[in-house]
């Protein structure tokens, strides 16, 4: 590849980590196409988090990430974050600030740009489309610990990214608010042009939703593709050690139906 | 959570955006409001503390000297013109900057019991201002009456950049590690200045511990003015800083995703905060708990915007420093007792409320 294409992220060997300890270890990706929403999986410790951070610029990393051909890694921080937000995994808790003060703080904390709308209005605009209008005078410590994820994820659509990286958005999610988020994400992905990447442990949910998928294991890629070209019962095998089939229901989305964990098994006699 | 928020937080089920947005106006109106109410409760304890004293003015001749000083005798001029005036207004300054320092330090190390007294800052003066008085130490060709203040000022400084060195040495964000190296600068400076104690003279010893107890007798119309100066020329960085500081209260790795360089706005603030506890100890000596408390009282009234807090952190600060300064006058009659113990003594009991009132944050 001799130049970056436009309307795509493209991530090509990439190394992040921590002080000695190697946790990405030359992840390349295929290009990520706007208005597309990615699945990021992988059992706990794989480095999607880490992989996120680094693709954010918050933490130190090598190799390339470009965005419509614009090499993100060594810009100052407020370029990279005025292109890419990070919704972390965790809200902190004990703070004294209301739903609404939170969502117009994501704007105001880098300057308000050139939008006419006060961080208010664009707030309220954001609570709206998440369902969550009712919440925006709520204090941040008396919500729920769903009613906090789609806060979190409204501090981030609300600066309105080019790439939007989302840490477990749905973990804490009932069956009801899971669809919706997704859907709003996608809806998102769509009419913004945004690239979305998001971690997701539900692989049925992912199965479901996102245009791609990219496996993550031991901080390297396991599989990539389709939905149903990259979770296979050979994939689950392999990178979440469970004997699985992968079967189409009558509706045609992907079912995921984990028979045993290979590890404990009994063999059968 | 604030009280304002906690009033205004129920469900608003059915409410269109614009409805919402109204009541979020009238939030921020509450708030100016209580800024606005907390200024002039500062303005009537400032009143309070120049109308008391143990000299035999009423406060009815104090208001009418303010206002035309011919009616007071000379002697009466001077206690209402050189002791009171700038003893309130070093009051007012100084819980000013000291509750300031105290709302930004507690935001930026994400620790609730930060402060400038907390972290060694105050125990590092107090040794600058001990090698002063009791060795004659300090910066050559300075008038003698600076020499003690300037030395506080240079090591109380110090204190703070050498735990911004070593906290930009540790591995992580180095909050934990800015808080742990504060209390072991606490006892090693506490050690330093006993040390000296133990060697100085019997006068000088004297002079020392009526320093390190932290008395406005100390104020002149001089470092007023430059408590003054340094409290405006600090304090619009730290207006400027709200939106970022407010946005670090959702956690590190968000504000930065925000745009916010996390490590460039603890490096600017603990300079103000040094710059502000520094002056403010280097004239008046050890207050403790008003860089504690004061921020706490603006919490609790006022939430954590930071565009809130900030300034009515500064109200809050004023106010409980003018009233200590007044109890400090009236609580044994007849005698003037260094107002360092009244916030001591008086912020214990406020601080254990504070924690028991909020489980979650103390
Ligand atoms: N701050 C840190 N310092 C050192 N090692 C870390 C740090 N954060 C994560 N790690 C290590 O990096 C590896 C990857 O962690 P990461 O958080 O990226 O995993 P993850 O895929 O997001 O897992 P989960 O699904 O549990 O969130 C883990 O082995 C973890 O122990
Ligand atoms: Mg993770």
């Amino acid at each position: 590849m001799m130049t970056g294409q436009n309307g795509m992220l493209e991530v090509v060997d990439l190394h992040a980590g921590y002080p000695r300890r190697k946790v990405i270890d030359g992840v390349t990706l295929p290009p990520l196409a706007r208005g597309g929403v990615h699945a990021l999986v992988g059992p706990n410790a794989a480095g999607k988090s880490t992989l996120m951070r680094a693709l954010a610029g918050l933490q130190p990393a090598s190799g390339s990430v470009r965005l419509d051909g614009e090499e993100l890694l060594g810009l100052p921080l407020a370029a990279h974050a005025a292109r890419v937000t990070y919704m972390p995994q965790t809200l902190p808790s004990g703070v004294g600030l209301n739903v609404l003060e939170s969502v117009a703080g994501a704007v105001r904390a880098s300057g308000k740009g050139q939008d006419p709308r006060t961080p208010e209005q664009r707030a309220l605009g954001v609570l709206e489309r998440a369902g969550i209008l009712a919440l925006a005078l709520e204090g941040l410590d008396r919500l729920s610990g769903g009613q906090r994820q789609l806060v979190s994820l409204a501090q981030s659509l609300v600066r309105e990214p080019r790439v939007l990286l989302l840490d477990e958005p749905i973990s804490a999610l009932d069956l009801q608010h899971q669809m919706r988020v997704m859907r709003l994400v996608r809806e998102l992905a769509r009419e913004r042009g945004m690239i979305v990447l998001v971690v997701l442990h539900d692989l049925q949910i992912a199965a479901r939703w996102a245009d791609g998928i990219v496996m993550l294991s031991s901080g390297a890629v396991a599989a990539t593709g389709t939905p149903a070209e990259a979770i296979t019962p050979m994939t689950l095998a392999r990178v979440y050690g469970v004997d699985a089939r992968v079967e189409r229901c009558s509706k045609g989305s992907l079912q995921i139906i984990v028979d045993d964990d290979l590890h404990t098994a009994v063999p059968r006699t | 959570m604030s009280e304002a928020t906690r009033r205004h937080g129920a469900h608003v089920a059915g409410l269109d955006a614009e409805a919402v947005l109204g009541r979020y106006r009238a939030l921020v109106r509450r708030r100016v409001v209580i800024v606005a109410g907390m200024a002039l409760v500062g303005l009537a304890a400032f009143a309070c503390d120049l109308v008391t004293g143990p000299s035999a003015l009423t406060p009815v001749q104090v208001i009418a000297g303010l206002l035309s000083p011919e009616s007071l005798t000379p002697p009466q001029r001077a206690i209402v013109f050189q002791v009171r005036l700038p003893y309130a207004l070093m009051a007012v300054l100084v819980g000013a900057a000291l509750s300031l320092a105290g709302a930004e330090m507690q935001t930026i190390l994400d620790n609730p019991l930060a402060s400038p007294f907390t972290l060694g800052v105050s125990s590092a003066a107090s040794f600058g201002a001990a090698l002063a008085i009791v060795l004659g130490i300090g910066i050559p060709g300075l008038p003698t009456d600076w020499i003690v203040p300037i030395n506080a000022f240079v090591f109380a400084f110090g204190s703070v950049m050498l735990l911004q060195a070593m906290a930009a040495r540790a591995r992580g964000s180095g909050v934990e590690t800015v808080v742990l190296l504060g209390i072991a600068l606490v006892f090693a400076f506490n050690a330093l200045v006993a040390f000296v104690q133990f060697l100085s003279s019997q006068e000088a010893l004297q002079q020392l511990v009526f320093w390190s107890m932290g008395s406005l007798s100390r104020a002149t119309w001089g470092n007023v003015g430059v408590m003054a100066l340094v409290l405006l020329l600090v304090a619009p960085f730290s207006w400027l800083a709200a939106g970022r500081l407010t946005s670090l209260r959702l956690g590190e790795d968000r504000a930065r995703s925000f745009g916010v360089d996390v490590g460039r706005l603890r490096f600017a603030t603990l300079l103000r905060v040094s710059v502000l506890a520094a002056t403010s100890v280097a004239f008046v000596g050890t207050i403790g708990f008003v860089g504690l408390v004061g921020p706490h009282i603006a919490r609790l009234l006022i939430g954590e915007d930071h565009r809130f807090l900030l300034p009515a952190s500064v109200c809050s600060g004023a106010v409980v420093m003018s009233l200590a300064s007044v109890a400090s006058k009236t609580l044994v009659p007849g005698v003037l007792m260094p107002v360092g113990i009244v916030t001591a003594i008086v912020g214990v009991p406020v601080f254990l409320l504070l924690v028991f009132r909020k489980p979650g944050r103390a």
